[in-house]
């Protein structure tokens, strides 16, 4: 975090941007005619010149936008005053009354996903966002964020955003809307129907209150496709009411997961990462760590993190929790006759829990059937967990409802020509309702629809009106997070183009109130906070203590039926780690982002295990023809070891907005296979391969040969027991050398001297750090072409490897940023020492020194080196104004690599030195550091003792990458230590 | 064996040849100004054609890649280094017999080279020159290349004198200087021979201007004499140096499959190995295109293919020492990297190399072999693939299977690598088509003196 953030705010440092507003627009546009003013934007600023003509605006609202003097100037979209919402807003930093150009300033809001609030912090230039960063005090942040959450900011700068009302695919006006839609209204509502995503925002539950007051027949739907529709289900089931379940994974010992992504895809994950996290961060001073147990039908990165992982099919893992709620005494459940796992293990789990009673938790995945959720409820009350490991909560939504039910209502009222009007806000129902519900179909009985979004897509296609709404970042608004802490959206910019609130303008048009979405907000807090307590509120970017208080459901006795049958295959549909549901698909970055295990960008691929491709003919690269339930989709197949047999798993998402090229064979979507349920796995599906060819990118191919591994006694990723590491903590890794000798002179380091540790235990392969690079260092995008080639560009990368341990196979994670080697054979072997060692252990890239040979690269032994080979910067206007000002822009055709975020070093420099005091311990964190959930990178001044990376560097765990080579990295790791149930491990270990 | 011999192709030399009646002096300066002043033959337009085509799709294929980005070959990361360089070690290679025959077999006082010394050198100034453009190309900015040089400048930075590419482009460009001078020496009197023998005014005047004044009076010779020694005691040397060199510009570094000490001497052996192989096969297309069978023997192949040979050799040697020394260091990354090649999806290149280099010269054990120009032809084409594919092999397949298998990739090949591969030939050989059309292939004065030697056994 920088120092700014780490100072004690000042609240009074409000930013008041209307009184900044320049008057220039006004003066200029009597110098110039509009037809003049366009030769001369084309001729003297070209890329300001292209945002005019794209959006089409006139002169005078142009240069509103752009703000006079710095079109003047030539800055383009830099003005914080062109920008700035007209109502007072705070940042979260200390600032004076006026901005010092080239010092951020930071601003506190939330991005609400699935509907939960996750907070954030948004670093702003000169009132330009240019990227994210966690939010300490938020409680489902902490100061981390995803990966996900970060690149939300580049849909802000998209070039491609909608950005104009449309009739029937006319360009059109907002009035022009408004006046239909006033025609359109009955009086009384009947036939009016709102379609939203999951809401907790008090203050939408309240605008749509008052819609429903003004027309009484009105009616409010949600669907998103990744919603908790079983979990609600489940809780039905368990205790007659819907409740929340927060989890409190610091608390727990033994964690056992049915099929839950509880790292990656639940609300929550990143505080539910970091809390996982903080309980296996073994030191020799604390040598303790938590266990956790994962049945999962798929493979994510929760299951790569197991102590012990079961692959089981999704449909069997409903029995699953059967025959454990049966071991572990709940009433009323039995035992299934036939079990497809071993008895061993099972056992050893069952023992396990019963030991850790009070300190154990289960978690039921989102995707799973309710009597999954049921069961976990029982089971939980039956260890104790309620109240220790986990809280119920009132239910946090506004208005919880079984999505997929409610849903198929709305679709059957309108293709029964009962719906009139239908608004729909925000989602892409056409792309991601269920295949089985035709909603395009039922769409075409409708007489008037509109739908808001952000990018014109396949509903704003079909519906009569488009309208564009505005990006989170530019509105006002509110959510509740995972916890049920009220957090509020904060703009720290104002709307880029004339769009409509994403929610609340929509819904006060249509309850006939003209208030602003921020006064509406107002109304909500503002009376609850008083004053002082709203700027607080702004300023935290969430309300202290507003969480509600835990309950205590009572669990009735569960009627849970018959247990599902799997027959057939069954088809998992995960959510995509990078895109999401698809909303995120207009995102390059997250669609370059390597999934975590396949590696796989840019595609959608059917992972199937080893054994069952190899049973049903199905060949890695080639598509296969999955059917399921009268739908087919091809698809290419992905062999991913650790899948279960008899499954099919693949991501929602792809296949719509920037991914459904059809050219270039995109177009792998999920949904045209989904069917409504309340699960997100289906049995009885098929598949053939078509023989059919298909490439897949992925990057950085990783190596899994078993072979290889056993052969190499210098393995890239140290492993071990934490048994192992209580009995001979220094028994874990030796060096094959010790302390070898180098002809190569030290370096002398006076003051700071930077290093960094990776605990690869902590490490959950979930690519924040990734992003969190890119972001903060202006690294391009490639292309799927260029990625294939094995051209990505990112600094940072996460090699995932394979572990074989007696039976099981593990997985480890191990993020690789540049090494900063102390005797670096980069530096000697560039000719024209465009890469040099700094006084502070630096291994610094000088771009514009640097001619390309592309040497120093081929003589990194850890290839973290990236080379500009095409020209991979995008020069779009609108994708220039999220790059970091404090970051070189590199050319074609020079090396660039990781920098320890060298802008953040002297910045934090900087301001030590006008204080004349060394720079304190995590003044300095880079990007990857700062944004990861598990905290797994520390970073700081290994010439001070007290560091807390130069602890880290002193555990007997810690080892150097590749050390044999002596170039003495300044990154280390720490062992990848695993916790295994002693019984389950010795009977693996026999052969060993 | 028999069987073998039965096969060999018949159409060279009845033995009788070799018995000729006495040279006289006269008769080699007319043979050999004939290809000046003689007709051009036929063949000469075909390949000239076929060559400057190659050229013109050599300019194209540079132009592109300095537009467009490196980027147009298939080269990544790891891979950062693939046909540009390939393509440069290939070419210094082919440059390195002509000064070796020229300078180093002068001190050793090899009269027969005197034959080759002339086509060999232009051989090699072509090479170096077709050689020195992948460098410049193949950086990501070649508009910044001059930054490799130590001029002065405000900044007061100099180029990084450990990274051996500096060393190599000094070693490289003071090579080529001392090869052009040593070759434009020895032609001095060749050129005047010319002059003398041109009729035209514009001729005589050409070669006049280039001649610088050679009367051939005993000054001259002495001093010619005299700078020949000299200057090839300064280019041998350099000889072994330049491709020393660009092996250590390999050894130096610290990955796998380049790590090896045995790479400096390795590459001068390969080096030479495959310009003894490009100037035989000159040779034997000379002799047979200007019928020169009398004045370039069977002899002097002979000789050449013996030297060929034994560098062939040298380099098998280094095949077998790096495999040994990846499996006596016990170093688990050098094995991977002998494994994966061998064995790996690269393999058809690897044991492409084994058979082209190793495999086929071993039959130049045979003297019938080494006499038989047609075979020799195919043996000297034989090795210039495989010291090709010996460079792949080190540069690109080494790169592929670097130290972390996270990160290994395999090359993809682009149109643009291909182009890169065939149209350099397009440089090299119109230049040769040029050079034998104006300057005399074979020098004069001493091809004289090797006909008069021998002549007289």
């Amino acid at each position: 975090m920088s120092n700014e953030l780490s100072n004690q705010p000042d609240l009074n440092g409000a930013h008041n941007a209307a009184s900044s507003q320049p008057d220039g627009a006004t003066r200029l546009e009597h110098l110039v005619d509009e037809k003049a003013f366009a030769e001369f934007l084309k001729k003297n600023y070209p890329r300001e010149a292209a945002v005019y003509q794209r959006a089409g605006m006139n002169r005078r609202s142009f240069l509103k936008l752009m703000g006079a003097s710095l079109a003047m100037s030539g800055l383009g979209l830099t003005g914080c005053s062109a920008f700035a919402p007209n109502e007072e807003i705070l940042p979260y930093a200390r600032m004076p009354e006026n901005l010092v150009p080239g010092k951020p300033l930071f601003f506190a809001t939330s991005m609400p996903l699935g509907g939960y609030a996750n907070g954030m912090l948004l670093e702003t230039h000169e009132g330009r966002p240019t990227r994210v960063e966690g939010n300490p005090r938020h409680p489902a942040s902490l100061g981390s964020i995803s990966a996900v959450l970060q690149a939300a900011i580049l849909d802000l700068y998209n070039p491609v955003r909608s950005i104009r009302v449309q009739n029937q695919g006319t360009p059109t006006t907002w009035d022009a809307f408004v006046a239909a839609l006033d025609e359109a209204l009955p009086s009384d509502g009947a036939g009016v129907r709102i379609l939203t995503e999951t809401i907790t925002s008090p203050t939408l539950a309240r605008q749509i209150t008052a819609v429903q007051e003004r027309l009484p027949q009105a009616q409010w739907h949600q669907y998103e496709p990744i919603n908790r529709d079983a979990a609600l289900a489940g809780a039905n089931l368990a205790f007659g009411e819907p409740v929340s379940t927060v989890y409190r994974f610091d608390e727990a010992e033994v964690v056992v997961s049915l099929d839950a992504d509880f790292l990656m895809d639940m609300p929550g994950s990143v505080r539910y990462a970091r809390d996982f996290a903080s309980g296996r961060r073994v030191r020799a001073d604390n040598p303790t760590m938590n266990r956790l147990y994962v049945i999962e039908g798929g493979f994510s990165v929760t299951g790569a993190a197991a102590d012990h992982r079961l692959p089981l099919r999704p449909a069997q893992i409903e029995n699953f929790a059967r025959a454990l709620a049966a071991a572990l005494g709940v009433s009323g459940v039995s035992a299934p006759s036939d079990t497809l796992w071993s008895g061993e293990w099972f056992d050893a789990l069952v023992a396990d829990l019963q030991a850790s009673q009070g300190r154990s938790l289960v978690v039921p995945g989102d995707g799973q059937t309710p009597a999954v959720h049921a069961l976990a409820h029982a089971i939980n009350a039956a260890l104790g967990a309620v109240g220790t490991t986990l809280n119920y909560l009132p239910p946090l939504e506004a208005n919880p409802v079984i999505q997929s039910d409610d849903l198929a209502t709305l679709v059957s009222d309108m293709a029964a020509g009962n719906v009139q009007v239908l608004i729909i806000l925000n989602g892409n129902p056409v792309y991601n309702a269920p295949v089985d519900l035709d909603f395009a179909g039922a769409l075409a009985q409708v007489p008037f629809s509109a739908h808001l979004s952000l990018y014109l897509n396949e509903t704003s296609e079909v519906t009569t009106w488009h309208v564009p709404g505005t990006h989170f970042i530019e509105e006002w608004g509110d959510a509740l997070a995972f916890d049920g802490t009220a957090s509020l959206l904060q703009p720290p910019i104002g709307p880029l183009y004339e769009t409509v609130h994403s929610g609340s303008q929509m819904l006060a048009l249509l309850a006939g109130d003209d208030r602003t979405a921020y006064e509406m907000l107002q109304e909500t807090w503002l009376s609850q906070l008083g004053e002082a307590g709203w700027r607080r509120a702004l300023h935290d970017g969430t309300i202290a203590d507003s969480a509600p208080a835990p309950i205590t459901p009572s669990l009735q006795s569960l009627n849970l039926g018959a247990a599902p049958s799997a027959d057939g295959l069954d088809v998992l549909f995960r959510v995509d780690p990078a895109i999401y549901d698809g909303r995120f698909n207009q995102i390059s970055w997250l669609q370059e982002l390597p999934d975590p295990l396949t590696k796989i960008t840019w595609d959608n691929a059917l992972m199937v295990s080893p054994a069952t491709a190899e049973r049903l003919g199905l060949v890695e690269e080639q598509l296969a023809e999955v059917s399921l339930g009268g739908n087919v989709l091809a698809i290419p197949v992905f062999v991913l070891a650790g899948m279960p047999d008899d499954t099919l798993a693949t991501y929602l998402g792809y296949g719509g907005g920037l991914s459904a090229d059809l050219d270039a064979g995109l177009a792998f979507n999920a949904y045209q296979l989904l069917p409504n349920g309340l699960t997100r796995f289906f049995s009885g599906a098929s598949v053939e391969n078509t023989g059919r060819g298909y490439n897949l990118a992925q990057s950085r191919v990783p190596n899994f040969d078993e072979n290889l591994w056993e052969a190499d006694d210098r393995r890239p990723v140290v492993s071990a027991t934490l048994a192992a590491f209580q009995t001979d903590p220094d028994g874990i890794y030796k060096p094959k050398y010790e302390d070898p000798a180098s002809i190569l002179p030290d370096f002398l380091y006076e003051d700071n001297a930077w290093g960094m540790t990776i605990d690869l235990t902590s490490c959950i392969g979930c690519n924040a750090c990734v992003i969190a690079c890119q972001m903060e260092n202006s690294i391009p995008t490639v292309g799927k072409d260029e990625v294939a080639r094995g051209r990505d560009m990112s600094w940072i990368r996460v090699d995932p490897y394979e572990i074989p341990d007696g039976d099981e196979t593990r997985r480890a994670f191990q993020p690789v940023p540049c090494m900063h080697c102390e005797k670096a054979p980069c530096e000697i072997v560039c000719p024209v020492q465009a890469t040099v060692h700094d006084h502070e252990g630096l291994n610094l890239m000088i771009y514009n020194r640097c001619v390309g040979t592309r040497y120093c690269s081929a003589n990194c032994p850890y290839n973290v080196r990236r080379f500009n080979y095409l020209k991979y910067v995008d020069e779009a206007p609108e994708m220039e104004e999220w790059r970091n000002p404090n970051v070189t822009v590199r050319v074609e055709g020079v090396m660039e690599k990781c920098t320890y975020c060298v802008q953040r070093i002297v910045a934090a420099n900087i301001e030590a030195s006008k204080d004349n005091r060394p720079i304190r311990d995590g003044e300095v964190t880079p990007a990857c550091a700062s944004a990861c959930p598990t905290q797994a990178i520390i970073f700081g001044n290994i010439n001070d003792p007290e560091a807390a990376v130069s602890k880290t560097k002193a555990e007997p765990h810690e080892y150097k990458l590749l050390a044999e080579l002596n170039v003495k990295p300044r990154t280390s790791y720490l062992a990848k230590l695993y916790n295994p149930n002693e019984e389950l491990y010795e009977s693996g270990q026999d052969e060993e | 064996m028999a069987t073998q011999s039965r096969r060999l192709p018949a159409a060279e030399p009845p033995e009788s040849e070799e018995q000729h009646e006495p040279f006289v002096l006269g008769s080699v300066t007319e043979k050999i100004s004939s290809t000046i002043f003689g007709r051009t033959p036929l063949w000469w337009w075909i390949g000239f054609g076929v060559s400057s085509l190659l050229l013109l799709i050599f300019a194209y294929t540079l132009l592109a890649i300095a537009v467009e980005g490196t980027g147009l070959w298939g080269i990544n990361v790891p891979i950062v280094w693939g046909m540009g360089i390939v393509n440069l070690i290939f070419w210094i290679g082919i440059g390195h017999a002509g000064t070796f025959i020229s300078a180093f077999l002068l001190l050793m006082r090899q009269h027969w080279r005197g034959t080759f010394s002339r086509f060999a050198e232009a051989m090699t100034l072509f090479a170096l020159t077709t050689a020195g453009l992948f460098p410049l190309f193949h950086v990501g900015r070649p508009e910044m290349i001059y930054y490799i040089l130590p001029y002065p400048n405000t900044m007061g930075l100099n180029p990084q004198w450990r990274s051996p590419l500096v060393w190599d482009f000094i070693a490289i460009t003071t090579y080529g200087i001392v090869s052009l001078i040593f070759w434009y020496i020895d032609l001095l009197p060749d050129l005047a021979a010319m002059r003398d023998k041109a009729r035209k005014p514009s001729t005589k005047r050409f070669y006049g201007l280039l001649s610088m004044g050679w009367r051939g009076d005993a000054g001259h010779w002495e001093g010619l004499h005299k700078t020949s020694y000299i200057l090839a005691a300064i280019a041998t040397p350099l000889v072994i140096s330049v491709h020393s060199i660009v092996g250590l510009d390999f050894a130096i570094s610290i990955a796998p499959g380049w790590h090896h000490t045995i790479f400096p001497p390795f590459f001068v052996g390969g080096a030479i190995f495959s310009g003894l192989a490009m100037v035989i096969i000159f040779a034997t297309l000379l002799r047979s295109g200007f019928n020169m069978q009398r004045l370039i023997p069977l002899k002097h192949l002979d000789n050449a293919a013996k030297l060929m040979l034994v560098t062939g050799l040298i380099v098998v040697y280094g095949y077998i020492i790096e495999t040994f020394g990846a499996w006596y260091t016990g170093e688990p990354h050098e094995w991977a990297l002998v494994v994966n090649r061998a064995l790996g999806p690269y393999a058809p290149t690897f044991w492409g190399m084994i058979i082209f280099n190793g495999v086929v010269i071993q039959a130049l054990w045979f003297k019938r072999v080494r006499r038989n120009p047609t075979l020799l032809i195919l043996i000297s084409l034989s090795v210039l693939i495989g010291m090709w594919l010996e460079r792949w092999v080190i540069v690109p397949v080494s790169l592929s299977y670097t130290y972390l298998p996270g990160t290994w990739e395999i090359f993809n090949v682009t149109i643009w690598d291909i182009l890169t591969l065939i149209s350099p030939f397009g440089l090299f050989f119109t230049a040769m088509f040029v050079f034998i059309r104006i300057l005399p292939v074979l020098p004069i004065h001493e091809t004289q003196a090797v006909a008069v030697e021998e002549s007289r056994e």
